[in-house]
């Protein structure tokens, strides 16, 4: 048992702050980049086309089941390899980030639209719409409302796994924490700081996505 | 591209011995780190429709908090936060005579965090298809207790096996976290093969590999399960 020093946290403080505002990064480009990609992921899923369909519906299996550090090694391999000169580690987490979240967000993608009755599109259809417009008039609207709290809690756990880029050296905001702790001999003030503030964002966000699903028609 | 690809390492005894032993870990700590969020899902899923206010709040707090701080952080609260912070003759004998002191935590961590949404699933189980047959088991004269022991959980959890599907699986992922405190399962030892060999393609896709058959027993061992209990026939009969 040692003496607490708080002020530590103070005088990182700067520090801590860049770590945060590249976790913010990473959670904003795998946010945008998976729901884009997923929702082409998704819409191969519910293809008709069994060429479309199998390897998207393969694609975000072998994806769900391999944990997000070995992504994040492969892609720290691969990416180097395949543009031949060495990028840093940011590029390489980055495209793991999206093309790993995608395969999630395809499946809340997937069960947004699939939620949305059968009768809905074909209405749509019998108005004279097309295909294109009724996705986009008429179902998409509706999915977008049910998807919007499994987003937010997508949100919470993409932010909880930009953590992970810890095991390749990028300072996020728990890697910037853990090098002070490392360095000054503050692991008990550091680490708890970094639980505190992801437990005070991540539950916020929790309960907010909770709020609206209650708000939302059943 | 340029890679000049070598199968033959993954045959080599020393990598083949590694990536074998790293396997065994993952598959032992995914198993051990299961078993405590089952154990503490099922508690804590429980205790949240108990009759006790105190129960219900202690559950509720344990969720909350457990499911919204990252596991990695967890675990390095487990690791280098605990003995800190406890009296200094556990703190000694958590850092000197604990065995296997890094699988044990990772356990530990990996555990409990599995175990805060395990039981956010046994509570939803119980909440959309256990609670509402309450008041007939009560009406056959069965005491409250008896009546949750033997209709409300059960039935609760026939209703959630798909769902705990999915958090076998996580566990099993979760479980290559504990390569940040040292321990070498089969991510780690992949990578460890990568840098000696810089043949990362095929460590990778040993380790890919495992992780996607440890993925196909996880499924198939609970549809087994599903099946036996007559869950997955109760979902195919119309409502």
């Amino acid at each position: 048992m040692s003496d607490f020093d708080w002020g530590i946290i103070a005088r990182s403080a700067a520090f801590l702050a860049e770590g945060m505002a590249l976790s913010a990064l990473l959670v904003l480009v795998a946010t945008v980049g998976g729901l884009v990609l997923g929702f082409g992921l998704a819409l191969m899923r519910l293809s008709s086309h069994r060429l479309l369909s199998v390897p998207a519906s393969t694609y975000v299996t072998v994806m769900r089941t391999l944990p997000l550090v070995l992504v994040l090694f492969w892609f720290y391999f691969l990416v180097p390899l395949v543009i031949g000169r060495p990028v840093g580690s940011l590029t390489s987490a980055l495209l793991a980030f999206v093309l790993f979240e995608a395969a999630f967000y395809c499946e809340i993608v997937r069960a947004g639209i699939s939620n949305v009755r059968h009768g809905q599109s074909d209405a749509g259809l019998a108005t004279g719409l097309r295909r294109a417009q009724v996705l986009r008039l008429i179902i998409l609207p509706q999915a977008l409302r049910a998807m919007m709290p499994l987003i937010l809690n997508q949100i919470v756990i993409v932010f909880q796994d930009t953590s992970l880029v810890y095991v390749v050296s990028l300072h996020d905001f728990l890697t910037a924490a853990s090098v002070v702790a490392s360095r000054d001999g503050r692991a008990t003030e550091m680490y708890a700081l970094v639980a505190v503030v992801y437990l005070v964002i991540c539950l916020s966000t929790t309960k907010a996505a909770e709020f609206y699903r209650k708000g939302l028609p059943s | 591209m340029n890679y000049r690809w070598d199968w033959s390492i993954l045959f080599k005894d020393t990598y083949m011995g590694w990536l074998w032993s790293g396997l065994l870990w993952t598959v032992i700590i995914s198993l051990a780190s299961w078993a405590v969020a089952l154990t503490v899902g099922l508690l804590a899923g429980s205790a949240r429709s108990a009759p006790s206010r105190g129960a219900r709040l202690l559950a509720g707090l344990y969720i909350d908090v457990f499911r919204n701080v990252p596991p990695l952080v967890q675990l390095f609260l487990w690791y280098f936060v605990l003995p800190e912070v406890v009296p200094d003759s556990f703190g000694l004998w958590l850092k000197r005579d604990l065995p296997y002191p890094e699988i044990v935590t990772a356990v530990v961590a990996i555990g409990l965090f599995a175990g805060s949404r395990v039981a956010e699933q046994v509570r939803a189980g119980i909440e959309a298809v256990g609670a509402p047959l309450m008041p007939a088991a009560l009406a056959t004269g069965l005491r409250p207790a008896q009546a949750f022991r033997l209709i409300v959980l059960p039935l609760g959890l026939r209703a959630i096996v798909g769902p705990l599907t999915s958090e076998f699986l996580i566990t099993v992922k979760l479980s290559s976290l504990s390569l940040t405190i040292g321990v070498l399962e089969l991510t780690a030892q992949s990578r460890h093969v990568e840098n000696y060999t810089f043949q990362g393609f095929e460590a990778f896709t040993f380790a890919t590999i495992g992780y996607l058959v440890i993925g196909l027993c996880v499924t198939g061992l609970m549809r087994f399960i599903d099946i036996r209990i007559g869950g997955a026939a109760l979902r195919k009969t119309p409502a």
